[in-house]
């Protein structure tokens, strides 16, 4: 495939421009050639036989629903070539995750699996603007961290100068940038401050001494203000990129210039959002796990896996003329679900509301405990920083309130406390104890 | 004429009270009056002292949630009536009462309270000839 004109908008127009309907068709083509794929996978096959599925069976894309989860430890157990679908000499690239908490994952790839990757890449980059013109530097780990080379064959693919700089050595960053006149840059948000940082005590402007335009930001949770501020700072425009290695790495969605959500390519994967416990769909708009079906991997195609990522599909239309879904920046992970009486909560919905009020910090404690003829409660501390008022009416008033919008956003209520500031654990970046479970277990 | 009152939001736990005045000990500052209800969770614990400010200032720094109100401080008549007086005065002129605590100072017993209609209270201390006290006229030192 020749690269297009740099004027076009779209690095692969049919594709990317395909209505919804067409989307539809040619999904439902690619899923009936995975489910053939996966049958010849033996966790697949028990599967298909427990579940009484024929692969014949699945016609649409509407059938995937009929289809079986896959999940992290499904592709653990299976350590390390238990999901190949083809013999280990058709493939020619292995990634594999660091395995902190157990067996490590395996990645497996085909060169056409490593080419429709680089393409996807490719594809996410033009969308932001990069042309052949522009020099590249990736500032992601090489390696086995799919950042690294994906980005790096991705880059290629678009015809840019790629300067493959990995991680760390800020100074040399920085020296790479100036000298070789680096317009977009992949870097995760942490590491694009820092390089900022650097650049400020060296004397460098970013914007007088560089030709930084684009900023590629993914793999770290950030919100809409820092990116901003890295905006400002670096004078760029900076895109969210969304990867899981387990899918191939970067590349599976992609902010387009109007910033607003991710689009995820659905002609490689379909799309789900479902219920961390029932694992029903969720309607379009709601929040939930994402899980993808790959349409387009040849050498460890995957059925429904749980990415355990919570987002939600941002409905209508997008103006860059793209049909794929946007999704919703990420909200955490699905395995910070708190499940009381039966309803879903997320604490990041939690959070959400506290910070309205600015009569409290943005500390909070959830602590869920069984009372006797209560059945299971949920109590949330807040911390009373120095805006209080001298007044108990107000402070009723306050936790009133408090309660009541908690209640409209989780449909449970909760019971407010009020606590001095300081006596709740102290959070550092995200790792703090947001939850303490100490129901009773039947 | 109100003064500055302290007040500090501290949970109905043991030992949180004394963590405060250890506190206000160690900055030495001088409480004069003070008022703790209970409640179920939480307190105000509401202090008049010699240096409002001060306190507040060093409370913050230690991590507490503290601030500064004011507040009325009445002479009442050292008699038996003399607080129902007073705050008659207060009522038939529809000024509410948030809270109220008293002591005596130098044989003289003072009324503390909050209201939100701090302008008609006023009122009502100047004409029924009653002596709000101010700052300077409370026992700084002992």
């Amino acid at each position: 495939m020749k690269t297009p004109d740099s004027s076009s908008p779209y690095f692969q127009p049919e594709l990317e421009t395909l209505s919804v309907e067409g989307l539809r068709a040619l999904q439902s083509e690619r899923l009936q050639q995975t489910v053939r794929r996966c049958a010849q996978v033996p966790f697949y096959r028990d599967k298909f036989a427990e579940l009484g599925i024929r692969p014949e069976d699945i016609k649409s894309v509407d059938d995937v629903t009929k289809l079986p989860f896959t999940t992290k430890d499904d592709l653990r157990d299976h350590y390390p070539f238990g999901f190949a679908s083809v013999p280990l000499r058709d493939c020619v690239r292995l990634h594999s995750s660091s395995g902190t908490t157990g067996n490590p994952t395996v990645v497996l790839h085909t060169q056409s699996d490593l080419d429709a990757w680089a393409e996807a890449v490719a594809r996410c980059l033009w969308m932001v603007g990069a042309r052949p013109d522009d020099v590249f530097q990736n500032s992601a780990g090489y390696g086995m961290f799919t950042a690294g080379l994906g980005f790096q064959y991705g880059a290629e693919r678009v015809g840019m100068l790629t300067v493959p700089a990995a991680a760390g050595n800020t100074l040399r960053q920085i020296k790479f940038i100036r000298d070789f006149g680096t317009s977009v840059l992949h870097a995760i948000p942490s590491y694009a401050s820092r390089i900022f940082e650097v650049m400020n005590e060296q004397g460098v402007d970013p914007r007088r001494d560089t030709k930084l335009r684009v900023l590629c930001i993914g793999a770290e949770p950030h919100s809409e203000e820092q990116r901003r501020r890295i905006e400002e700072n670096l004078g760029v425009k900076a895109y969210n990129s969304y990867g899981i290695s387990e899918m191939m790495g970067p590349g599976v969605a992609f902010e387009c210039q109007e910033q607003n959500g991710l689009h995820i390519w659905e002609d490689y994967f379909i799309v789900e959002i479902v219920d961390p416990v029932t694992l029903e769909r969720v309607p379009d708009g709601q929040l939930g796990e994402l899980v993808l079906t790959t349409l387009r991997r040849e050498a460890m195609p995957l059925l429904r896996y749980r990415t355990r990522d919570l987002t939600r599909i941002l409905p209508g239309d997008c103006p860059c003329g793209r049909h794929h879904v946007r999704l919703a920046r990420l909200q955490g992970r699905s395995d910070d679900m708190i499940i009381l009486k039966g309803v879903n909560i997320f604490p990041i919905q939690i959070e959400k509301i506290l910070l309205q009020f600015k009569e409290i910090g943005t500390d909070y404690l959830i602590t869920l405990e069984t009372r006797e003829g209560e059945g299971d409660i949920m109590s949330v501390d807040v911390e009373v920083n120095n805006v209080f008022t001298d007044d108990y009416a107000t402070l009723k008033r306050l936790e009133h309130e408090i309660t009541r919008q908690l209640r409209d956003e989780i449909l449970v209520t909760p019971r407010v406390r009020l606590v001095p500031k300081g006596t709740l654990p102290v959070s550092d970046e995200k790792k703090a104890v947001r939850v303490r479970d100490l129901r009773k277990l039947f | 004429m109100t003064i500055r009152q302290v007040s500090i939001f501290i949970e109905n736990q043991s030992g949180t009270l004394q963590k405060v005045l250890e506190l206000i000990k160690r900055s030495r500052i001088q409480i004069i009056a003070s008022t703790l209800a209970d409640t179920a969770d939480y307190g105000i614990y509401r202090i008049i002292c010699n240096e409002p400010e001060r306190a507040c200032l060093e409370l913050k720094e230690a991590g507490v949630a503290v601030t500064i109100s004011h507040v009325f401080a009445v002479e009442l008549d050292n008699r038996p009536g003399g607080a129902a007086d007073v705050v008659a005065r207060f009522s038939e002129a529809g000024v509410g009462i948030s809270y109220m605590y008293a002591f005596v100072i130098e044989g003289r017993g003072i009324l503390i309270f909050r209201t939100d209609q701090t302008e008609e209270a006023e009122k009502v201390i100047a004409s029924n000839g009653l002596h709000a006290l101010s700052e300077s006229e409370l026992p700084m030192q002992y």
